[in-house]
Order: structure tokens, then sequence, then C-alpha cells
């Protein structure tokens, strides 16, 4: 009895139409990554308190001052969020990388960009958004006011995705350098983040200043739309160069 | 033409040609500096808003279209790498980079200058200064990351998506201007009250030729040194009468 | 079915090896051999679509196939020298995450027969973590059980196995030729593989 040289029926149908190869795709690197982040809940909740943490020292550090801080609350709140992230990222390819499954994933028939915007989402979901979420909660330390807290986390929420989506390419491209998962990583993402939170936080001072936040808002969404489209390619390819 | 092009595409013929090139661009480029540095110090008239201070944009502005303009290229580069897979457009993009370092330092440094007596301040957190500040950490980082990761080929690729995603930042520091001004009413600095008067414009036009003939005959001379380097153990080096006599 | 012309392999500016080709039908196995540092991993990891050749090329059913392609991505299957294993999921999950990310819609049930298979059956449900050398490297069996790839590339797939799980290997190998598909092993553990069936390759000599 010989076998046919061709992959079974169930591999075809993983593959055969883009979209659906894509979406399973989507579905297994999400799955998989948040059943991975509930079994190190631990690690998570040290990363939110980092969070934490870091925002309150910022007060600590100087006269409380309900003006002053109200002026500096969103761009504390905005550069804690980009440190948060970039704390996280080294869990996004680095310990897939490590135990050998990363092959496997740039080895499956699902489209790599798919898998990898999967994980990304599902970094986001364990980082970005309880971000944004906690937000709020620690505005309340920087005296802002109900309109101002709505724009900043309207601008989170449009802005971490991003920083997620960034932080991959990057961490993909420093994938098992030395000193590659810290300040190399650092280097090369916080100048592709600085937009983020020039409007991130911008949109929160245009709303004080009684601007309102419209155009702010809108660039980080167009910013967000740009890199759904563009990024997963890009960390595709650069998993693809650590892998070779 | 096509045959051409394809022929000089190997690091072999590209290396003796690169060295016929260079002296035309490098005294092309004394020539046009004189030209333009006599026109902009010596020729065009004071400005009437800033009196002479405003001189030195005839290095600040060429510098900055440089730094964008390089910038683009190195991307160039490193797209037809991805492409192609050719080394020589590994090697043309590592040779950039350091140069297109060198010019947004450059503008950032000459712009700080000239902040000082116009606004009375060395730096302005304003949208212009700080998207080149962040084109500035885009090159190191590319630099960077070259030099963490020892092995060329990988080095190449990577640094070809990194300055392929950075790209983006082009079109912000270009546009920022304007977009900056429907956010807020920011003012920017021209140097006369209208268009600007025609020797200023042939000033920073010529030092602009200048700056670019410079980079070409720095660039092409870097990446000779990173053929030889990268081809060390090729026939055609070990031929080559310098490395003969080095020996 | 899987054929190889004059492949090179480098490392930086280090030439491992050049010339490389073979040609395996179906039902034939490559067997790499040579000491450490000549290039049997980079060898596979270049058939595995990992690694583009520094030179030559590689065609599956005739056709040429570069990293990547979406034909080599389907019909092979990896096992390099790590597991692929996550500490933190138990043998089952791994190993439904494992057949689920190559595409491979496979039921609870044929999946804990496979366990059963290489000795797991009992230990399916305990995490990765407290598992063995040899355990975790039972879970890569199943996996390659259950897939049923045409192309197996097998980088020192007996590292780790106790006598039992050569044993589990070597029926694996065999049945998988004997249903017509082709395998590279770069090993030295013996597999009692037919002579006729084995073509032999030795790098760095």
């Amino acid at each position: 009895m010989t076998m046919a040289a061709t992959a079974p029926p169930g591999v075809e149908a993983a593959f055969g139409a883009g979209g659906d190869g894509a979406l399973a795709g989507l579905r297994w690197a999400v799955a998989r990554d948040l059943r991975l982040a509930m079994r190190s809940r631990a690690e998570l909740g040290v990363q939110l308190l980092f969070y934490v943490i870091v925002v309150a020292l910022f007060p600590l550090s100087m006269t409380p001052e309900r003006n002053l801080l109200a002026t500096m609350g969103p761009g504390v709140l905005w550069v804690a969020a980009l440190l948060a992230s970039l704390l996280s990222l080294p869990r996004l390819f680095a310990t897939d990388h490590a135990d050998g499954t990363l092959e496997q994933i740039a080895l499956s028939p699902y489209p790599l960009e798919a898998l990898i915007a999967g994980k990304v989402l599902a970094h986001w979901l364990t980082t970005g958004l309880p971000v944004a979420l906690l937000a709020p909660l620690l505005a309340l330390q920087y005296y802002l006011d109900g309109e101002s807290v709505g724009v900043l986390v309207a601008g989170l929420l449009l802005g971490t995705p991003i920083l997620s989506l960034l932080g991959a390419v990057g961490a993909a491209l420093t994938l098992g350098l030395r000193g590659g998962g810290g300040s190399l990583l650092a280097l090369l993402i916080l100048p592709l983040y600085v937009p983020v939170l020039i409007f991130g936080a911008g949109a929160v001072d245009s709303v004080r200043a009684g601007l309102g936040a419209t155009a702010n808002l809108s660039l980080l969404g167009a910013g967000l739309a740009l890199a759904l489209v563009g990024t997963p390619f890009a960390a595709a390819a650069a998993v693809r160069i650590a892998l070779d | 033409m096509a045959l051409n092009w394809t022929r000089y595409a190997s690091p072999a013929s590209f290396h003796p040609l690169a060295g016929k090139l260079i002296p035309w661009f490098g005294w092309g480029a004394a020539v046009l500096a004189a030209i333009g540095l006599w026109l902009g110090f010596a020729v065009a008239p004071t400005d009437f808003q800033q009196g002479e201070v405003y001189r030195i944009i005839f290095i600040h502005v060429p510098s900055a279209w440089m730094s964008m303009f390089l910038y683009v290229v190195m991307a160039f580069w490193g797209a037809l790498l991805l492409a192609f897979n050719t080394r020589l457009s590994g090697m043309m993009a590592q040779a950039i980079a350091p140069t297109g370092a060198l010019m947004t330092f450059l503008a950032l440094w000459t712009g700080a200058l000239w902040g000082r007596p116009t606004w009375g301040t060395y730096w302005a957190w304003d949208a212009r200064m700080t998207s080149e500040l962040i084109l500035l950490f885009l090159y190191l980082g590319i630099i960077a990351l070259r030099q963490a990761i020892g092995e060329a080929r990988r080095a190449d690729r990577a640094c070809a998506v990194l300055s392929l995603v950075g790209v983006v930042n082009i079109p912000i520091i270009y546009y920022s201007v304007q977009w900056w001004n429907t956010l807020h009413q920011g003012a920017s600095v021209k140097p006369t009250g209208s268009s600007m008067e025609a020797t200023m414009l042939w000033g920073m036009l010529v030092m602009s030729f200048a700056f670019w003939f410079y980079a070409i005959a720095v660039v092409l001379s870097r990446v000779r040194s990173i053929m030889l380097e990268r081809e060390r153990s090729a026939a055609w080096v070990a031929a080559l009468p310098e490395v003969g006599s080095a020996r | 079915m899987l054929e190889a012309h004059d492949l090179a392999g480098r490392r930086g500016h280090a030439d491992l090896f050049a010339g490389v080709g073979f040609r395996l039908a179906a039902g034939e196995a490559l067997v790499v051999t040579g000491p450490n540092g000549t290039g049997k991993t980079t060898l596979l990891r270049m058939l595995a679509g990992l690694s583009a050749p520094a030179a030559g090329e590689i065609r599956l059913n005739g056709n040429k196939v570069a990293p990547y392609s979406q034909e080599l991505r389907s019909s092979v299957a990896y096992a390099g020298h790590l597991p692929a294993l996550k500490d933190e999921l138990t043998a089952e999950e791994n190993l439904s995450s494992l057949v689920q990310l190559a595409g491979a819609p496979v039921a609870v049930p044929e999946l804990r027969a496979a366990l059963d298979a290489v000795a797991l059956g009992r230990r399916r449900n305990l995490p990765a973590r407290v598992l063995s050398a040899g355990q975790r490297r039972r879970i890569g069996l199943a996996r390659l059980a259950v897939l049923r790839r045409p192309v197996l590339v097998l980088d020192e797939p007996a590292t780790a196995l106790d006598a039992a799980g050569i044993d589990l290997l070597a029926k694996l190998v065999h049945e998988h030729l004997d249903r017509g598909g082709v395998a590279v092993l770069a090993t030295h553990q013996s597999l009692g593989l037919e002579p006729e069936r084995v073509r032999s390759l030795v790098l760095g000599g």
C-alpha cells in the first residue's frame, strides 16, 4: 500500500481557502497564548503591579499640587503604559523560541502572519487592555476630570494595540540576541512608540485645553489601522529571519 | 541597459566602479560646497527679520533633507535585499546608515544653534524637531541592531525589515508641520515674510547638491571597505593591488 | 519523492558543506551522520524549509521548493533538538495543540490512543514540566504518529530515549516507510532498518 505523496485532506482544508486558514491560525494562537497566560497569572499580575507602582511614584516624587499633577497625569499614565508594554514583550516570542515551539509555528500550514496576529491579540488582551481599564482608577491620583479620563481611556484602547503590534516586530528582530530582550529592544521600539505617546497624551491635553480630542484620536485610529495591516507581515519576516 | 546594471550588482565589478566614481563625487561636492557657501554667506542679502543668523539654513536645510532622503534610499536598498537577496543591496544599506545618522545629527545641532537666537531656546518640542530626533534614534537603532547581530546575512535582513517599518516616520516628519497646525496653531519660521529670495534659494539648492555628492562619495567609499571585509575570502579580493601589497 | 542537488550550507563565514545531493523514492530513508559541527542540523533545517541553502536546490515530488513554501509546510513533519512543548500544558494539551497547529483536526479519542501507544496514557493530564526528558520526547513521537505526513525530518530523534523509547521510534519509522513515506534522520542510533531502504550521507568527510 503506497501513500499518496501529498498531504492528507485535513491539512488541505486548513490552508485551502486562504481566509479560512488565516482565521483558524489566529484562533489557534489566541486560544493557546491566553491559556498559557492564565496558567502564569502571577507573571501577569506582576506586570500590572509594575504599571500601578510607576504611576504612583510620580506624585510621591514631587509636591502634589493639584494643577501640576493634572497637567502631568496623562503623560505619566501613557509613559507607564509604554514601559509596561516593553516589559512584557519578551513573553511574546522568546519563550516559544527557547522551547522550539516557534519553529513549529513557523512551519505550520497556517499563515505565519495570522498566527502572529493571534499572539499579539492575546498579548494585548493580557497587557494593554488591563492597563487601559485600570487607568481611570489610577487617574484619580492625578485629579483628572471625567471627560479627560474618558479621552485617556479611549486613547489607551486605540494606542495599546499599536504598542503590542510594533512591539512584536521589535521582539522578533531581537530574538536570541545577547542583551536583546532589554535595552536593544527598547532602543529599537521606543522611537516607533513616540508618535503614539504624543497623540495619546496630546488627546487628553487637547481636551483639557478645551480644543477637543477628535484630531488626536483619529490619528491614533489611523495609526492602528496602518499597524494592523503592516506589522504582522513585518513581524513574520523578522521571525523567519531569526530562525534562519 | 538592463544588462549593464546587473553586471555591476556583483561586488567584484562594483568595487572598481565605485572606486572610479568616488573622486568625481568628492571633488564635485567640494566645488559645489564652495559655490554654495559663497552664495549663502557672501551673496545672499541679510534677512530683515533675523539678520545674519538665518544663514545657518544653508547647512541646516540641506542636512535635514539629506537625513530624510538617505533614510528612504536605505529603506529602498533594504526592500531590494528582501525581494532579490543580492549581496550588494545589504552592503549599500549598511554603508548608508552612519552617514544618514550624521546628517540627522547635523540637522538637529544646526537647528538648535539657529533656535537659540531666533526663538530664545536651543530646543523646542515642535513637530519637526521631535520627528527629526526620532529619525536619529531610528538610525542609531538600525546601527545598534546590526552590531548586535554578528552574522552579516541575518543583520542585513533584520535591518532591512526595521528600516522599512521606520520609513513611515519620513512622511510624518515632512508633513508634521501642516498636521500640527491643525492641532495647535503653531508658528513655523520662514527666512523672509513672503517667498524666499532668489539667491537664498539658489544657495540652498547648491548646498543640497553638495551634501548629496558628499554623501554619495562617503557611502561608496564605505561600501568598498564593507565589500573587502565581507568578501575577504574571495579570489578577486586577494588579487587587488592594495591587498596584495599589504602582505 | 524528495531530492536535493548540490546543496551548500554555511554559518556566517564558515562553509559547512557543499555539493550535497541525494534522491529518495517512496519508502526510503536517508540517514545523515558526521562529527559535531559539520552541518547536520543545518542540512535538516534546509529540508524542513526553515533555512535557505547557500547554493543548490531541493525538490519535492519534482517541484522545486523554497523555504516556507506551502508544499513543504504541509508535507513535512519536522522534529528538531527541542521537543516544542509548553511546560504549563499537560501532555494531552500539548499534543492536541501541536496537532491543531499542523492543521489536522484530530478527535480526542485518537489523541489519547496515540499517547497510550507511547506509554503516556496514564500521564496524559500531567503538566509537561513534571515529565522526564524521555517522556517529553515520546509526546513528540505521538505527534509524528498522529500527523502522518509524507516526509519526516528528524534531528537526533533518539536523544533521551530509553530502550523502550527507541523501539517506539523504530516502529514509527518502519511503519512510516511501509506506508510509502520518506524520512531523513540525523542519528547514530541504529533503528534496524533494512539496508535496501536506507541511503547514507556522511558530512564532514
